[in-house]
């Protein structure tokens, strides 16, 4: 693997003294879609920004395809296809002009084959010829979808693309995504929903207060912090917690018919065969055992709530 | 040189023109009839000529100058401030063009629109008055630079503002002032000794003398002075344009 967007110690201070981006290195693989989490404010927009062009960074380089996005902004940029946060776009312009529009600022000969691939792959084939007014804000979110794939990037930015989409829309958004990948096609979104990260994503980063606080592969980020939950049935309900096994920290559900137990499979020891030993020196009867993995949201606010502690 | 992008920008700009283009071409031709009826039958009763031109003829470059200025910043300005207002500036910014590109572009697309105006105004002036243009070769220079320069002007302006007061103010309140008070309706010696040289502080002056000049060979003011004057703004709008260009001043943050 060869990363294709190198980050180094990026630094961004905006005119206002506030410091947005402290010190950030990151590499990019090849061809790798790239999550990135982080609350409102974290630094994620001002992160693709630094990279895109949009802001001028402080300190720190960054290269795109070996291109520095600074001295070389022409290769780099040449590279890259930007989908912005908020709905940007020209509201009298017909949907195919701004694509065509797009394209041509990237410096790309007119090709209509092309133009008319992007339109029918976003479903905006049929809305060719409406104005951006007369759209819905979906739609015009695979408008803006469309101007960055109008020049054929190969690195692929996409700052919230499925903010206010519905859930149908969203799916097909991850399938055009998928098939961007496939196509060879780096990919780096940013999104505030963790199932989107989950869905998708080969890597996720955690961005909070302009810092990366992780980049892990996804199966073992949720492995190395998931914390899982054991979930024991009873035969029989019962009140309270028997005094033995308080130090287990076991919280009773289901009207006293479950027990849930949470632990860390990163510790050394789980704690769960003393466990299932002391329930029956208790004299529990059990009648079924779950264990479930702790979604990425939770690891999430468990992050960033350590990060900020 | 990146000139697919600067075509891209400078189609696009020209899209919005056309998509009003009636209006753009009919408002120049009623607002000359109108400045006819009044300059030329009401003033032009009393005043004659004016160093051997018919009042409605002398007025005609200052016509054209006027319109040609205020049109140029105009759709310059407001050219490079929209796409700032309402967000889309970051796919230029985010382009693989240089500011350069990106001024040619707009600048080029404004400085079309108002030559295209001036054209429109010299063409219905024709109808009123009789007009014979002696040096027509330098009358489309003049046209085409005092285009260009306002235009990159307008870039400036539109670049600088922050809101849409910001974006009136300049062509408002000294664009106007400078171009009426720099002799488009009369000739600078027809005003008092004190006022003629408080005039020549006025750089428009020398723009208005030297494209009536390319008209009527006459001028207030030596014609080298004229072109020295058109040839200093435009380099002092293009300095400013390079040091926006190296400070990303108000465009990049
Ligand atoms: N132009 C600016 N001038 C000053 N501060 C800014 C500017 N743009 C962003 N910031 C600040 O930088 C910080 C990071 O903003 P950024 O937009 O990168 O966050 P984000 O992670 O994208 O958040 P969200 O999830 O809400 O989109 C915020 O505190 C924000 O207020
Ligand atoms: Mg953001």
């Amino acid at each position: 693997m060869t990363a294709i967007v190198e980050i180094r110690g990026l630094r961004k201070t905006y005119d206002d003294g506030f410091e947005a981006l402290k010190g950030i290195d990151l590499s990019i693989e090849q061809g790798e879609i790239l999550a990135l989490l982080g609350p409102n404010g974290a630094g994620k927009t001002t992160l693709i920004s630094s990279i895109c062009g949009i802001t001028v960074p402080t300190g720190g380089t960054v290269s795109v395809g070996g291109h520095d996005v600074v001295r070389d902004y022409r290769g780099a940029r040449a590279m890259i296809g930007l989908v912005p946060q908020e709905i940007t776009l020209e509201p009298f312009e017909k949907v195919i002009r701004t694509v065509r529009f797009s394209r041509g600022l990237f410096g790309k000969a007119p090709d209509e084959a092309h133009v008319e691939k992007v339109l029918r792959t976003l479903s905006l084939w049929d809305k060719r010829n409406a104005r951006v007014i007369e759209l819905s804000g979906g739609m015009k979110r695979r408008v803006l979808i469309a101007k960055a794939l109008s020049h054929e990037p190969r690195v692929l930015f996409l700052d919230e693309p499925t903010a206010g989409v519905d859930v149908e829309l969203r799916k097909d958004m991850w399938a055009t995504v998928a098939d961007l990948k496939a196509a060879g096609v780096t990919i780096i979104l940013t999104t505030h929903y963790i199932e989107e990260a989950e869905a998708i994503a080969d890597r996720i980063g955690v961005i909070n207060d302009g810092q990366l606080l992780l980049v892990e592969e996804k199966a073992a980020l949720m492995q190395r912090l998931g914390r899982k939950d054991l979930r024991i049935e009873l035969q029989h309900p019962i009140d309270a917690v028997p005094e033995m096994l308080s130090h287990y920290g076991l919280v009773l559900e289901d009207g006293g018919m479950a027990l849930t137990y949470t632990y860390d499979t990163q510790g050394e020891r789980t704690g769960i065969t003393q466990l299932l030993s002391d329930l029956s020196g208790a004299g529990l009867v059990l009648r079924d055992i779950q264990t479930r993995q702790s979604s990425l949201e939770e690891i999430f606010v468990g992050l960033v709530k350590e990060g900020t502690a | 040189m990146n000139w697919t992008a600067i075509l891209a920008i400078y189609k696009f700009e020209m899209s919005r023109f056309f998509r009003t283009l009636l209006q753009s071409f009919i408002s120049p031709v009623i607002s000359t009839s109108l400045y006819f009826v009044v300059f030329g039958a009401a003033i032009g009763s009393r005043i004659d000529q004016v160093e051997g031109v018919s009042y409605g003829a002398f007025i005609v470059p200052g016509l054209i100058m006027l319109a040609v200025m205020t049109q140029s910043i105009t759709n310059a300005s407001f050219g490079i401030y929209f796409p700032k207002f309402i967000g889309t500036i970051y796919e230029v910014l985010s382009a693989p063009i240089s500011f350069l590109e990106v001024v040619m572009g707009y600048v080029g697309a404004a400085a079309t629109k108002a030559l295209f105006i001036g054209a429109v105004i010299l063409f219905t002036s024709s109808l009123f008055v009789e007009l014979e243009i002696q040096h027509p070769i330098a009358m489309v220079g003049f046209m085409v630079l005092t285009c260009l320069s306002f235009a990159l002007l307008g870039f400036i302006i539109g670049i600088w503002a922050k809101n849409f007061e910001q974006l009136q103010l300049v062509p408002l309140l000294i664009v106007t002032p400078l171009v009426f008070l720099g002799g488009s309706f009369y000739s600078i010696s027809m005003l008092p000794p004190v006022w003629q040289t408080i005039t020549l502080f006025n750089p428009v002056v020398y723009l208005i003398s030297g494209f009536r000049w390319a008209f009527f060979g006459m001028a207030d003011v030596p014609i080298g002075l004229s072109l020295l004057a058109i040839g200093g703004f435009t380099a002092l709008c293009l300095v400013v344009i390079w040091w926006i260009f190296k400070t990303g001043w108000r465009i990049r943050s």
